[in-house]
């Protein structure tokens, strides 16, 4: 993107070696860590795809048997074949792979993705599938997205790279004039349904204004694209199989911390999941708290905190996974339960997406709402350096708002 | 970049990036250095010199031209070989796009559609409709009006989609003029300016993978050739060697906005060149150069996979649309020399006049029957139904949403309620069908 994005990315982001091109399993197949990590505020920030807590998520598939135990999975006839260790840059490199292979107008293309992307995303797709297919363009988010509209107006399936959402924007009115509007504004006569835009999103702990944000509340205020946004590698190849082959455009958001935090055993073959569909990570009876990508993992810890501290307590955590259309039905029907809601998101709170989530579960479960419904977001400033751990809706800020509503 | 520069420098890089022209960049010369190449990666064909100079400008790009405004040819060479009935075809959709634009302007006037825009002073770019391919895609701006016409789109689609009726295929939701045509290859107009260039790159690409020897067409005006998306997409048409025209309709004018407020340059042709893109530049009240430019550049696009780009000098003798009053920048005097002087439809009348193709007679005659076909279609267009309400909330997605579909519940259960407060008897079902 920039002389900053790159010297961000030289900062934390390891330089693959090309003898290393072939085979990323040396490198990739365990977890670095920095292990003189502390959460001290003076210590040095912790290196890219260092998420406290994700290796031992319960949400995480950590064996094949865990992985394959998915009911979304059933149809796909992948239930019984193999898995493989993959962490989630290698399982979107997986997904595209297949969409690759399952579709001959697809094309990947964007900023660096030939040798492999900035993220390692979109490793060895060049030479496996030809530089034509797999290309670099030049430095212009308008004209990537633009470019990507007018290949999938002609039928073909265009995977477009933002190489961080940060730097989105300028591609905004190619989203949210063009490609939103393109089916309904021609009748039907066209449409850009073959449509996918990648970005890496979110915090990363010292990704400052332009390499942390989560843009995902202004596209969900465009009717005509989708939203989808993983928290795993297992989920983030359903989803991005799944919005691939979606006839609508869709904008897929990936936190960009979670590329080599999260590793799963993901099933190695040709699978989707659900879109518009949320899913429940945990059953309880008492409060329902509600995230989305790297936040699930946040409120994991906190909701461990907030039962720890009161006995008998049941949350019921929800991953919503797609933004726009969010599934409205499992969100309410949770929170006819529990009478509370907490909803987290690292964007800041006005007009984020929590405030759509909170409007529409007061319309419908009015009577039921015990307390008020708790939003926990960033704050109402940029994205900052130094001052991220005050600023991310972290473990603590989502527990106390836990309590609040257990509390009131 | 620095991230990357280490592949760049090893011998060993299993990418294979490094093309022809940087592998010189190892052998050293054994000439006698008189004048040495730069080794920079970013340029390949400089030379250094010791002489300090800014380039300020080059010799203006010259415009091309086949007939005078006698419809005289200049170059008996550079006459295209066409028949009496191409080029009356031609004429034809000419005198008809004019005689449309009349009576739908008026009809705006009148309060019956809400929205118009001529094309007066630019029918020749029918002669760039002629140039292509019945397969070749089109993306337009607003005053392509003429170019769908040649294709085929009839009056009776015109006036279809100026009323927003039942029969409009963009379901009465954009404002007129907005056409579209699936089975005619002409994508769907959009109001953002310039957002169509880089998507008619994509296409061009798409179509160039497909195999197919087609190009894409792509319209815009010198106003639009300021926005970023024009400087993105021939960039990327450069870069990814798309099939593309970028056709240029420079009228002088973006609304009040004169071209000597637009650029500083020499125009939008010049810029091309600084893309390492093949530009030119022709006169665009002259049918035929444009007819052969763009036959050219097309031949360009589609053997040879480049893109072109062609600026089209023309002057806009309307307001810009009809929520417009131009005479507030501009004399009544400046417009009406134009049209008398130099217009495209009395260059070609006289070009056919000279082969005996055409005469006054035949002109009034087919003015007359064509004006009567247009109103017939006009007062057909007028009277009928409006799209059928539950249209609002079809086509957002490819199958509505559950929002979309409460939504619509709504909007159903407030008509019943307030049947009266909506104008429900000029739809379609009249909201029967929410």
């Amino acid at each position: 993107m920039n002389v900053s994005s790159l010297s961000f990315l030289r900062k934390f982001g390891r330089i693959i070696k090309p003898k290393n091109i072939k085979s990323t399993k040396s490198i990739f197949g365990t977890r670095i860590f920095h292990k003189s990590f502390s959460s001290s505020t003076q210590s040095p920030p912790p290196a890219e795809g260092f998420m406290p807590g994700v290796s031992e998520s319960k949400f995480i598939k950590n064996t094949s048997e865990d992985a394959m135990n998915n009911r979304e999975l059933l149809e796909f006839g992948v239930l019984d074949g193999e898995t493989k260790k993959m962490n989630l840059f290698q399982s979107i490199n997986d997904a595209m792979r297949i969409a690759l292979a399952t579709d001959e107008t697809a094309v990947i293309f964007g900023e660096d993705v030939a040798f492999g992307g900035v993220f390692r995303c979109t490793l060895g797709l060049s030479e496996m599938f030809g530089r034509d297919r797999v290309f670099n363009t030049p430095l212009t988010e308008q004209g990537i997205v633009g470019f990507a509209i007018g290949m999938a107006s002609m039928g073909h399936t265009a995977i477009a790279e933002i190489q961080f959402a940060d730097y989105i924007y300028p591609a905004f009115d190619q989203i949210v004039n063009e490609a939103a509007k393109y089916r309904y504004r021609s009748g039907g006569l066209f449409n850009v349904g073959g449509l996918l835009i990648r970005a890496p999103c979110s915090a990363v702990g010292h990704g400052g204004h332009y390499h942390s944000q989560s843009p995902e509340g202004y596209f969900a205020h465009t009717p005509g694209i989708k939203v989808v946004i993983p928290r795993s590698p297992i989920q983030a190849k359903g989803l991005l199989l799944a919005s691939i082959r979606d006839r609508n455009p869709i904008i897929f958001l990936e936190p960009k911390i979670l590329y080599r935090a999260a590793v799963e055993y993901v099933p190695i073959g040709d699978y989707e999941l659900p879109l518009g569909k949320a899913e429940i990570l945990k059953s309880g009876k008492d409060v329902t708290v509600v995230g989305y990508g790297s936040q699930i993992y946040v409120l994991e810890n906190a909701i461990k905190m907030a039962e720890k501290k009161i006995s008998g307590l049941s949350c019921e955590l929800i991953d919503l996974r797609t933004i726009l259309p969010w599934d409205v039905d499992t969100v309410v029907n949770s929170v006819n339960k529990t009478g509370r809601l907490v909803i987290a998101h690292e964007a800041p709170q006005t007009s984020g997406f929590a405030a759509e989530i909170a409007t529409t579960i007061t319309e419908n479960c009015f009577l039921r709402l015990e307390s008020p419904i708790q939003r926990v977001c960033g704050w109402d400033t940029p994205f900052p350096l130094v001052f991220e751990k005050f600023y991310v809706p972290d473990a603590i800020r989502c527990f106390d708002a836990i309590m609040e509503v257990v509390e009131f | 970049m620095i991230f990357a520069c280490r592949n760049v420098w090893s011998r060993k890089t299993p990418l294979n990036i490094l093309n022809r022209k940087t592998t010189r960049f190892w052998q050293f010369s054994t000439k006698a250095v008189k004048e040495e190449k730069v080794k920079f990666p970013g340029v390949t064909e400089s030379y250094f010199t010791d002489k300090m100079q800014f380039i300020q400008s080059v010799n203006p790009i010259p415009t091309y031209r086949v007939m005078d405004r006698q419809g005289k040819v200049l170059d008996p060479a550079q006459e295209p070989q066409v028949s009496k009935e191409f080029a009356l075809k031609i004429y034809k959709d000419m005198i008809t796009l004019n005689i449309l634009d009349l009576i739908l302007y008026e009809a705006q006037r009148q309060g019956r559609i809400s929205f118009y825009m001529t094309n007066y002073g630019e029918e020749a770019y029918i002669g760039s409709s002629a140039g292509l391919d019945s397969q070749d895609v089109i993306f337009g701006q607003y005053r392509e009006a003429g170019v769908l016409l040649y294709r085929g789109f009839t009056i009776d689609e015109f006036m279809n989609q100026c009323y927003s009726n039942e029969k409009d295929y963009g379901k009465g939701r954009q404002m007129p003029v907005h056409y579209g045509s699936k089975k005619l290859n002409f994508q769907t107009i959009s109001s953002p300016l310039a957002t169509q260039i880089p998507q008619a790159s994509g296409a061009a690409y798409a179509l160039k993978r497909a195999g197919n020897k087609n190009c894409v067409m792509c319209y815009f005006g010198e106003g639009a050739a300021s926005e970023g998306d024009f400087h993105a997409a021939l960039n990327l048409a450069a870069t990814m060697q798309c099939p593309v025209i970028f056709f240029c309709r420079n009228n002088g004018f973006a609304i009040s906005t004169p071209a000597f407020e637009q650029y500083k340059g020499d125009g939008v042709a010049s810029r091309g060149i600084g893309y390492g893109i093949n530009s030119i530049r022709v006169d665009g009240n002259d049918v035929w150069a444009v007819y052969n430019v763009t036959k050219a550049a097309r031949q360009l696009a589609v053997e040879e996979n480049r893109p072109v780009l062609i600026e089209a000098m023309t002057y806009r003798i309307s307001h810009h649309s009809t929520s417009d009053d131009s005479s507030a920048y501009r004399s009544k005097e400046e417009v009406e020399n134009w049209m008398r002087f130099d217009n495209p439809i009395v260059r070609l009348r006289r070009w056919l006049e000279n082969k005996n193709w055409w005469n006054e007679q035949e002109d009034k005659s087919y003015r007359t029957f064509i004006r009567k076909e247009i109103l017939k279609s006009f007062s057909k267009a007028e009277k009928l139904q409006k799209p059928s309400i539950t249209d609002l909330f079809n086509d957002v997605y490819d199958r509505p949403t559950p929002n979309i579909i409460i939504q619509r519940e709504k909007l159903k259960k407030l008509i019943e309620k307030y049947p009266n407060n909506y104008p429900l008897k000029i739809f379609k079902n009249e909201g029967e069908d929410l």
